[in-house]
């Protein structure tokens, strides 16, 4: 085991008083609060710990942050299963238990690992070349096993989430010194100022080393006003500076119920970007070997979790940082065998005491399988110098920075390459976002700082924003490659991408970067492209003659990081996804049996089952009920609007095919809606109640729909109409007696005689009370027997329910849901819009050609329904049905064709039920030309399946409507 | 002579080190004319261009592409394809266009990863039983594979979807089309360019069109960034850019241009064998063969160019996902984008004449043209050789707008295709 | 996610609102042509670039008013009432 724990002052974030054991693919291992899980796993020496994606290749730790490609495992927690955590971010707590994924048995032994044997016959694309014949979908499925990473687990998480907005003057992303920098001078200049950082406590790279000049900067930070938020991370920018961040909760507590992560929607006036820079991995044979890591991250291990990754290093290098690496870990008492540096020696604008520099130099081979034992070098140019081993136990890859300008491409900012330091950097702010720092480009500490403050203190003021003073990081070549050197080099460790595969996209012509990243891909794995990018596109360039500006970068899209689900929905999970409404008297329906059910968002009886009764059987029982004696239904999520004004009545005649102005005060009218196109969207009744005011009944789906249709039209179109639409869903209750002792029953309770039929006729409103309880009740009929739509106040409608029930249970009456009511109302060839009709269906379709070509007035739509196809005698009409046998269900959504001779289809079955009145079954259909078919045979189609049946005339009951009249 | 895509070329690519590979697509450089000009390198364009060559004979073809091929919303889709539709006009086309994904990796010597693991489309109530039913059954009358299912049968075909008593969007049942499947959207748009250009085809890319050279009110040419070009006939196949397209050419379409979001998770071990789709909630997903699920959503409801996408539907999309299958709440999304889809009243498309002689178009496809490219290229290439339209395209035409022939399946299914 | 500035209650979230499309449709007489008609119904400019069009503040205020936004950028450059013409 190489690697060890330092002591301090290395290892700023640990708690050693404090041990933790955690299980890593079922061993228990031991590590300290503060420990993230690779830090942890890092001086437990494990170095394996997972597979890459293609080839199944040894993959350990490579990165200390959330660019980690390769040290990604599953988190197990019960049944609660996390795949593919990036073992970088996820601070080590007691009984966490981790798994390696894309292996099996073992991350040792993994059979995927032949795969590496056939590696030279599965360069990019591949697949694209083969696995044709016979049939892709053969090879699929053991493809599929193979790839993947971790493994989701099916049962419902148990965790909470939830989501909170908020507005700032000025958002600071990056809680580095530049950061923090830009955030002190924007609070002390006013501007109430957010600072979210990713890690536990703001400080960035410094602040881990224990700069004191830090801890100072977040004392001042304080005392400005900054508001702080640890372990938020902003993963994407939207339109108008909305910033979406997630912050991490309850790290180490588990259990059901437990807030886990929060979402924070932050709009701020202007954001700063201050994320810092992800450091470039270096070209070289063997360079995804576990045991590799990225230079930064073996000196952040180091500072942050004293943690040394290695006794004996070796680092190949592209840049001055490699230098300050090497330093800082010698003077923890790591060894540092060479600095391979890939540049000439006049390119090096440092060195490190102590420590053999090979200029134009690198890694030839690196020594081992599973772990590094050492590595042998090459010249990068010149005579050819003798290569060396080196016996090292950890190579640090140092090719350089690339700025983290995500957030700056995702707000819209244009990128320049730097092509001193060979990066790409934002080439000047974006909308609203300014960038600060390493991700702007700026690598000295001083000017970093000074910048940084400059713009924070601009931003809040309302100055101009002084531009970045890029520079500082010294030189780096924009390519690590050596050229002849041979062996498997890789740009995207987790997806095996190797420099090759740039090659033969190249040569193939996938040069594009796009076309690169999609035919190899490069910069697809769950790091983004961080670690890889722009090797990929340096490479790309190289090989086909092209500047790195030239071939560019692909979209930076969000997120920044991996973000859970969970955690975008936030709440909006169970019952809080799309809320359902519910009767106001929902409690009373349930106490009487009510079988609910999903009607579009309300939760509705369907029917009220006896003891032993199915669905069916209740709404069987309740249709009858209705047809004999009486039922009682709530009808409360019909939709209610009221119009006022007095330009009400010309309004609606615009709105409805029917013509409403002529309706006297206290007469009721059924209409249809069109929508422009001459559609049926809705129907209902429209009720007069004063000169300048009616009561309109829509759809219980539509009257949202149809209540903005009516303001859209007032507001946008009709702008002289003065008129008011008021919706009242919410305030009127709906109660429906209906049947032929519909009056018997309501008169025993002392209903008023008004309200009798011989006082108030079919299709009129009356105004009045019941009691205390004011009502408006309606004379209309969806049943074809005589009803009464009793309107009231929400609040009264369980004590009316009450008094309804004992009403009309003497009378063998009784509560009937939707199913009965669907029953009913095909009984008698009544519409249901929405299930009749579809998005196709004008009125004339459904019997309403007369009274159109009886209206004098314009009304929505009606232009639509002059257009050749409104009058092609071949349209679908609605039709009524009956099985040629009289007694097989005609099942809905069958389709029709003619029998003599066959056709294709001419139409569909719309509604069909078994009648309890009839005792045989009835069905609505749309069917070409059916308004002239009556007494046909037809084939009704279903499965494979023919049902002969007769087109026959509607309704199926009482064709001259007197039983409406009671 | 390009390379034959087999086995035994990447078996002897493995011998040599790959060297002996040649462009899939030779870089091309503009002609001062061609018999015929494809605007759009999307699918639609460069299978235009592939059966122009193939079907028609007519190889001085050019592709013009603003940036790379594929790069609109052909690489940018969720890669359905099926024959779902419930009018026989629809039917004709959109079947005709899976029977020729069928036998595309084939013909096109390029696997394009059809994968014809079969589509659930969820009923949430009994309203959507029914119409899932008249859906199915108009299916079979058109000759188009259709069953029902029974909750149980999509509990075994979909696991992990919240079939408790209280789900708050309950799965009643559901109806599949087993052919219906995905197919790899880049390897599309390669496959037909590279067997386009093998017949002779010119595909330029970085080439952006920007206007129309109209002698005697036709259409005799295309200016470009790289100059004009003379061309014979011209296609436009620009997806959300048709309108941009016809301004320039100086009429309008009955188009609007919407971003449509797509999202996918980290890469996972098998989870989702079939492609499933939920018109309730507006879902709809399918893994990847690399694991990745992908998430598609419903428009972002205004006028957009940008291809971004806005963070609400983002989550109301999400939230849609989780609200069917609870347990992906662990699962974290890996990318988030939009393309720009062209949404027509009807959903349908429109492949034939414009109101510009000379200039024909296909477009209109909105959010569900992935499916449609290989009939998309086939008509449109129909009209451009011949002048006259497919008689699969007859329906979809720019004229039915007037006469109110709509083709309107979404209004019919109530569904968004 | 854009913030859009209702004309009555200020900015709010895009969530809250709706989008009518294109503003300043003329809708034609019943005795258009077909073709005219069709033009009203279907046939939009769809520009990339500035678009005149109008909001409802639906889950707000209620209020349709005119925008004009940058389909491209989103930017928003004016608001004004249903009522007004489109501003020069
Ligand atoms: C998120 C999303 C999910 C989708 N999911 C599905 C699905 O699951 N199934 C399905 O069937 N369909 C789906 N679609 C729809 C489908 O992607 C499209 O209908 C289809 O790809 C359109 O192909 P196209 O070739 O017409 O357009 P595109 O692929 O967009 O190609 C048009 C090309 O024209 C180019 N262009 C534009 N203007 C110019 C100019 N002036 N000069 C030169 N070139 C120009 C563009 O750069 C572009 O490359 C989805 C779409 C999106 C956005
Ligand atoms: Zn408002």
């Amino acid at each position: 085991m190489s690697a060890w724990r330092l002591a301090e002052p290395f290892g700023t974030l640990i708690d050693r008083s404090q041990p933790i054991s955690f299980l890593f693919n079922g061993r228990s291992l031991t590590g300290l609060g503060g420990d993230t899980l690779a830090s942890a796993l890092l001086v437990n020496g494990v170095r394996l710990v997972g597979r890459s994606f293609k080839l199944h290749r040894p993959r350990g730790i490579f990165s200390c942050g959330i660019e980690e490609p390769t040290g990604i495992v599953d988190l197990l927690d019960g049944v609660r299963r996390t795949p593919n955590v990036r073992s970088t971010v996820v601070e080590i707590s007691p009984g966490l238990a981790a798994e390696s994924v894309n292996c099996w048995p073992s991350v040792r032994f993994d059979l995927g690992a032949l795969n590496g044997w056939f590696a030279p016959l599965l360069p990019a694309g591949f697949y694209y070349k083969t696995f044709k014949w016979p049939n892709w979908h053969l090879f699929e499925p053991t493809v599929r096993r193979m790839a993947g990473l971790g493994r989701a687990s099916l049962t419902t998480d148990q965790d909470r989430y939830e989501e909170v907005s908020t507005q700032v003057d000025l958002l600071v992303v990056g809680g580095g010194i530049a950061g923090l920098a830009a955030a002190i001078a924007s609070a002390e200049a006013g501007a109430r100022t957010t600072l979210l950082c990713a890690g536990a406590a703001p400080g960035g790279g410094l602040g881990a080393q224990g700069d004191p000049a830090v801890a100072e900067m977040i004392a001042k930070a304080g005392r400005a006003g900054v508001t702080v938020m640890p372990r938020t991370l902003a993963f994407g920018v939207y339109d108008h500076n909305l910033v979406c961040a997630s912050e991490q909760l309850a790290g180490a507590t588990r259990g059901p119920g437990v807030l886990r992560e929060r979402l924070w929607k932050i709009r701020a006036r202007s954001i700063i970007a201050a994320q810092g820079a992800f450091e470039r991995p270096m070209i070289f044979p063997g360079n995804d070997r576990p045991g590799v890591m990225l230079s930064g991250a073996v000196q952040r291990y180091a500072d942050a979790y004293g943690v040394a990754c290695g006794r004996r290093i070796v680092i190949a290098a592209n840049c001055d940082s490699a230098y300050r690496v090497a330093q800082r870990l010698r003077t923890a008492g790591i060894e540092v065998l060479a600095v391979l540096d890939r540049r000439p020696a006049s390119h090096i604008g440092t060195h490190a005491e102590g420590v053999r520099t090979l200029a134009s130099s690198g890694i030839g081979k690196v020594l081992g399988a599973s772990s590094v034992k050492g590595c042998l070098t090459v010249a990068a140019e010149g005579p050819s110098v003798r290569s060396e081993r080196l016996d090292c136990d950890l190579i640090l890859s140092a090719g350089g920075h690339a700025p983290a300008v995500h957030l700056h491409s995702q707000a819209g900012g244009k990128l320049r390459w730097e092509a001193e330091a060979s990066m790409f950097v934002p080439d000047g702010p974006a909308p609203g976002l300014y960038s600060v720092g390493a991700c702007a480009g700026v690598f000295s500490r001083q000017a970093a700082l000074e910048h940084a403050a400059d713009v924070g203190r601009s931003l809040a003021l309302g100055f101009t924003v002084p531009p970045a003073p890029v520079g500082g990081a010294g030189r780096s070549l924009a390519s690590t490659r050596i050229a002849g050197v041979r062996g498997k080099a890789f740009i995207d460790l987790q997806n095996d991408v190797a420099a090759t595969d740039i090659g033969l996209a190249a040569l193939e012509n996938y040069r594009s970067i796009e076309h690169l990243k999609r035919y190899t891909t490069t910069g697809m794995a769950t790091d983004q492209g961080k670690t890889s990018n722009v090797n990929a596109l340096v490479l790309m360039g190289e090989l086909t003659q092209r500047e790195p500006a030239q071939v560019g970068t692909t979209k930076f899209r969000p997120p920044f990081a991996p973000m859970t689900l969970g955690t975008l929905v936030g709440r909006r999970v169970g019952s809080l996804y799309r809320p359902l409404k519910h009767l106001p008297a929902v409690q009373w329906h349930a106490a009487h049996g009510a079988l609910f059910e999903h009607f579009g968002n309300w939760s509705r009886p369907a029917a009220y089952p006896l003891a032993g009764e199915s669905l069916n059987e209740a709404a069987q029982r309740e249709a009858r009920c209705v047809r004999q004696s009486v039922g009682l239904f709530d009808g409360s999520p019909l939709g209610k609007l009221e119009i006022w004004g007095p330009d009400a009545a010309q309004f609606l005649d615009l709105m409805y095919v029917g013509t409403m102005s002529t309706l006297r005060v206290g007469q009721a009218r059924y209409g249809l809606v069109l929508n422009a196109n001459g559609v049926v969207v809705d129907d209902g009744i429209v009720a007069r109640l004063g000169e300048g005011h009616f009561w309109v009944n829509t759809t219980s789906a539509g009257v949202e729909r149809t209540a903005a249709a009516f303001e859209e039209w007032l507001q946008c179109e009709f702008t002289n109409l003065k008129v008011f639409v008021t919706a009242v869903t919410a305030r009127f209750a709906n109660l429906t007696v209906s049947g032929p002792r519909a009056w018997e029953a309501l008169a025993a309770i002392g209903f008023d005689a008004a309200f009798s039929p011989q006082n108030m006729t079919h299709m009129s409103l009356r105004e009045g009370a019941f009691g205390a309880i004011p009502l408006r009740v309606l004379r209309a009929s969806f049943t074809g027997e005589l009803s009464y739509e009793i309107n009231l106040p929400v609040d009264e409608s369980g004590g009316l329910l009450e008094m309804l029930m004992a009403a009309i249970a003497p009378l063998g009456g009784c509560l009937y849901g939707i199913e009965a009511l669907e029953i009913l109302r095909t009984e008698k060839g009544y519409i249901h819009v929405g299930t009749d009709t579809d998005g196709t269906t004008l009125p004339g379709d459904i019997g309403f050609g007369r009274a159109i070509d009886g209206k004098r007035a314009n009304f929505v739509g009606r232009r639509s329904l002059l257009r050749p196809a409104a009058r092609d005698p071949q349209r679908l009409q609605l039709v009524a049905l009956s099985p040629a046998d009289g007694r097989t269900l005609l099942p809905c959504g069958a389709q029709i064709a003619a029998l003599n001779p066959p056709t294709a289809t001419e139409g569909h079955v719309t509604s069909s039920y078994w009648s309890p009145s009839l005792d045989a079954p009835v069905a609505l259909a749309m069917l070409a030309r059916g308004g002239e078919r009556q007494g046909e045979h037809v084939g009704v189609h279903h499965l494979g399946r023919r049902i002969d049946a007769v087109v026959v005339k509607a309704p199926f009951i009482d064709p001259q409507g007197e039983r409406l009249n009671g | 002579m390009r390379n034959h895509y087999s086995a035994w070329s990447l078996l002897r690519g493995a011998l040599t080190g790959h060297r002996h590979w040649s462009p899939a697509w030779p870089e091309a450089k503009p002609k001062p004319a061609y018999d015929v000009i494809v605007v759009g390198g999307g699918g639609h364009g460069l299978a235009t261009a592939y059966y122009l060559a193939k079907n028609h004979r007519i190889t001085n073809v050019a592709v013009l592409e603003r940036g790379w091929i594929g790069g609109g919303n052909t690489g940018r889709n969720t890669t359905i394809v099926r024959s779902n539709y419930l009018y026989p006009e629809s039917s004709r086309l959109y079947d005709f266009s899976l029977k020729l994904y069928e036998g595309l990796s084939a013909e096109l010597n390029f696997n394009i990863m059809l994968s014809q693991r079969g589509l659930v489309l969820l009923a949430h109530s009994r309203h959507d039983l029914d119409a899932m039913s008249r859906w199915a059954n108009a299916m079979r009358m058109n000759g188009i594979d259709a069953d029902l299912l029974s909750r149980e049968e999509v509990a075994s075909l979909v696991p992990g979807l919240d079939m408790s008593p209280g789900a708050r969007v309950p799965v009643l049942g559901g109806f599949t089309q087993r052919r219906a499947g995905t197919a790899r959207h880049d390897a599309v748009a390669w496959g037909y360019a590279r067997a386009a250009s093998q017949l002779g085809v010119d595909i330029i890319q970085n080439c952006e069109v920007t206007g129309f050279t109209q002698q005697a009110g036709h259409v005799v040419g295309v200016e470009t960034n790289l100059g004009s070009i003379r061309a014979g006939r011209v296609g436009i196949a620009a997806a959300g850019h048709s309108s941009v397209l016809a301004g320039l050419a100086g009429f309008r379409l009955p188009v609007t241009s919407y971003g449509l979001q797509a999202l996918v998770s980290e890469p996972l071990k098998p989870l989702l064998d079939t492609v499933v789709l939920s018109p309730g909630t507006g879902a709809y997903l399918s893994q990847s063969d690399k694991g990745e699920l992908v998430i598609g959503a419903m428009l972002d409801l205004f006028p957009s160019y940008a291809q971004r996408g806005s963070f609400a539907i983002t989550q109301s999309i999400l939230a849609g996902v989780l609200a069917l299958f609870p347990a992906y709440a662990r699962l974290k999304m890996l990318r988030q984008w939009a393309g720009i889809v062209d949404v027509v009243h009807d959903s349908s498309p429109i492949i034939g004449r414009t109101p510009v002689p000379g200039l024909y178009i296909n477009c209109g496809w909105g959010t569900g043209g992935f499916k449609g490219i290989p009939v998309g290229g086939w008509t449109l290439a129909h009209a451009l050789a011949t002048g006259e339209n497919h008689p699969l395209a007859e329906p979809f035409q720019l004229e039915r707008f007037q006469t109110g022939r709509l083709v309107d399946e979404a209004a019919a299914s109530g569904i968004a295709h | 996610m854009m913030r859009i500035p209702c004309i009555v209650c200020g900015l709010r979230d895009e969530n809250e609102f709706t989008c009518g499309g294109t503003s300043h449709l003329v809708r034609p007489a019943i005795d258009a042509s077909d073709r005219d008609w069709a033009e009203y119904l279907f046939f939009r400019d769809n520009p990339k670039g500035l678009h005149h069009e109008r909001w409802r503040h639906t889950q707000g205020c209620g209020q349709w008013f005119n925008l004009v936004r940058h389909t491209l950028t989103h930017e928003i450059l004016t608001v004004y009432a249903m009522t007004e013409s489109p501003p020069r």
